[in-house]
């Protein structure tokens, strides 16, 4: 019984992959679904080909690895399940031509995913296919060219076109997370701003560690990032342009100015500025360089995070007495309280859909992350630990990473950082691999369409 | 003269006596009078400005009130700070690693700014005191426990030149 309404599931999804009652719906109000089993053949590729590609990239077989890419990224996401490679049956170059599906379905395939790797005037052409295993069919096909170089986001791709084919919804495969590196003593951390690509390759570090910095965010809109650095002992925040380097206070404030994050459209950065014990939210246009003051109240304002229109700004305030979690219109109107449940609230972050915000709670020495909808209703707990906060939405609003801070023993030693994800269903709660220990992670827009 | 002696030895013996158990009983003390309330109070971690100035005063979790040993100090402070007129200082104001990073930055920013206010009703002019807040990002005990985190929420008073 079980396993026919998983079948009819699944003819479901194959026959209307983009109703909005896809797979993922299912997911967030049943929590726990079996993931799909696919089968990711390697990509074929001529003898000659591969040769010359080792020589350019030192990679013994691109194909392949284009493959555990895919591989990797669909098991990460936990709606998938790609099978081992030894039980295949089918070379990759002939089941690209024409899969024998019963072959994939004796080994319970439900899906495969087939491709070639051509290299021709110093360009990468790749091209890949999805299959329907029980109904043998062809679902997609696309090719596309790029630099060598490129390879790996070459695997992301084909990664989030085959999620969206099959889940109905965007994928967050060709991303990059922006984070803070962290070093030594927990008395004297050294901090770096460091980017790497989702699954934590190509890491690259930004900033030296000469000073503080903190709170990277991406603009959703383009590779550049606003974040806190403590230049020449001046806590202000920064614009950052990771193509070029270059990089600019952003406005003129006679004191501490953190928790930047820019507006949906790119075009303003919002943030707190503290003078005088109090701090309130203001928001700078990059290109008048109009600076307008959003909040003024006595209490610490900050935090701040638009929706997904622009309309809406979710914030932090202790104006209450303690850390809570506020809506107000983009103007700084009608501002209204949203979190009323036990223990403190912050760190409001709105999806990427708009419906949902997610936060940081501390109750009774715990720290969790959460969502509730915009009007506060519906709070749900996502995981709780010693020490955790600061979560990101990816692209598509179904995952949320944050980093969470371990406890140290009795001498103050065994402290560690390290950058987690969890979907949004409370289920795949995942470490994310990072060169150094990490903080502050954010999530960025999808690079490709 | 040997009688003497021997009362002086017997003397001795009974003060260092005396002591000892005065030692004992400040020991546990001691360990009591570290956390009032949720506020540090001894003097582990405290440095001083000068002679008798210690560097810095704690606070409650998530406030910025001054205590009243943390008023004593900051008289302390603004009195060195009038018989010294070149001297300007940074208030730094922390926070424990039990808060979320940004709210921590405006908590340290506001416990910095109670005691440049204080400072200020004591004849210090606001140009000779500026603020900076770390947050939680430079604590002086890496502990994860109560006392180390009084310890961490502070506002010290650094000299700037």
């Amino acid at each position: 019984m079980k396993n026919k309404i998983k079948l009819l599931f699944v003819i479901f999804l194959i026959l209307f992959p983009f109703k909005s009652l896809a797979l993922i719906e299912v997911d967030i109000t049943r929590g726990n679904l079996s993931p799909l089993p696919v089968a990711v053949s390697s990509l074929s590729s001529s003898e000659n080909d591969r040769e010359a590609l080792q020589k350019e990239l030192d990679i013994k077989d691109i194909g392949l690895e284009i493959s555990k890419i895919v591989e990797n990224n669909l098991k990460k996401s936990g709606l998938f399940n790609p099978l081992n490679k030894d039980a295949f049956l089918q070379k990759p170059d002939i089941a690209h031509l024409k899969p024998r599906f019963e072959d994939w379905a004796l080994i319970k395939a439900q899906a495969l995913i087939t491709g070639k790797v051509n290299f021709q005037d110093e360009k990468l052409r790749v091209e890949f296919r999805l299959w329907d295993v029980l109904a043998g069919k062809e679902m997609l096909a696309l090719a596309f060219t790029t630099v060598p170089k490129n390879w790996r986001r070459v695997g992301h791709i084909i990664s989030d076109k085959v999620y969206k084919r099959l889940t109905g919804e965007k994928g967050y495969f060709d991303t990059r997370i922006i984070y803070v590196s962290e070093k030594g003593p927990k008395t004297q951390r050294i901090k770096k701003l460091a980017i790497m690509d989702q699954d934590g390759f190509n890491t690259k570090y930004l900033t030296l560690g000469n000073e503080l910095v903190l709170t990277p965010r991406f603009n959703p809109t383009n590779q550049m990032v606003t974040y806190l650095s403590y230049f020449k002992n001046l806590p202000r925040v920064y614009l950052l342009d990771i193509e070029t380097g270059m990089q600019e206070v952003v406005g003129d404030f006679p004191g501490m100015t953190f928790a930047p994050r820019f507006s949906p459209d790119g075009k303003k950065i919002i943030m707190s500025f503290a003078m005088d014990g109090n701090s309130d939210i203001y928001t700078m246009d990059l290109e008048n360089r109009i600076v307008e003051r959003i909040t003024n109240y006595p209490s610490i304002d900050t935090s701040p995070s638009y929706s997904p229109d622009g309309k809406y700004i979710a914030f932090n305030s202790d104006r209450s007495g303690y850390q809570q979690i506020y809506v107000m219109k983009s103007d700084g109107s009608k501002v209204k309280r949203i979190s009323f449940g036990k223990g403190l609230y912050g760190t409001p972050v709105w999806s990427p859909r708009g419906d949902l915000i997610a936060f940081t709670k501390l109750h009774k020495g715990k720290f969790y992350i959460g969502v509730m909808r915009t009007n506060g209703k519906g709070e749900r707990l996502l995981t709780e630990n010693y020490y955790q906060e600061a979560p990101s939405w990816s692209p598509n609003g179904r995952v949320l990473i944050f980093y969470r801070e371990t406890k140290t023993n009795s001498k103050g030693e065994g402290f560690s950082a390290k950058l987690w994800s969890i979907d949004l269903t409370g289920y795949n709660e995942r470490l994310v691999d990072t060169e150094t220990d990490a903080s502050d992670p954010s999530w960025s827009s999808l690079l490709s369409n | 003269m040997n009688f003497s002696k021997n009362y002086k030895n017997i003397l001795l013996a009974l003060f260092l006596g005396f002591l000892l158990s005065a030692c004992a009983t400040q020991t546990v003390k001691k360990v009591d009078s570290q956390i009032q309330g949720d506020v540090y109070t001894g003097t582990d971690t405290v440095e001083y400005l000068a002679d008798g100035v210690p560097d810095r005063v704690f606070f409650a979790t998530n406030e910025s009130v001054l205590t009243t040993a943390s008023r004593e100090t900051l008289r302390k402070q603004a009195a060195w700070l009038r018989k010294n007129p070149d001297v300007t200082v940074v208030l730094e104001g922390h926070a424990d690693e039990r808060g979320t990073r940004e709210y921590n930055l405006a908590l340290g920013e506001r416990r910095a700014n109670a005691a440049k206010d204080y400072l200020m009703t004591y004849g210090i002019s606001s140009d000779r005191a500026s603020v900076l807040s770390y947050g939680k990002e430079r604590p002086v005990d890496s502990g994860s426990n109560p006392l180390a985190w009084s310890k961490n929420r502070r506002s010290v008073t650094v000299k700037a030149n």
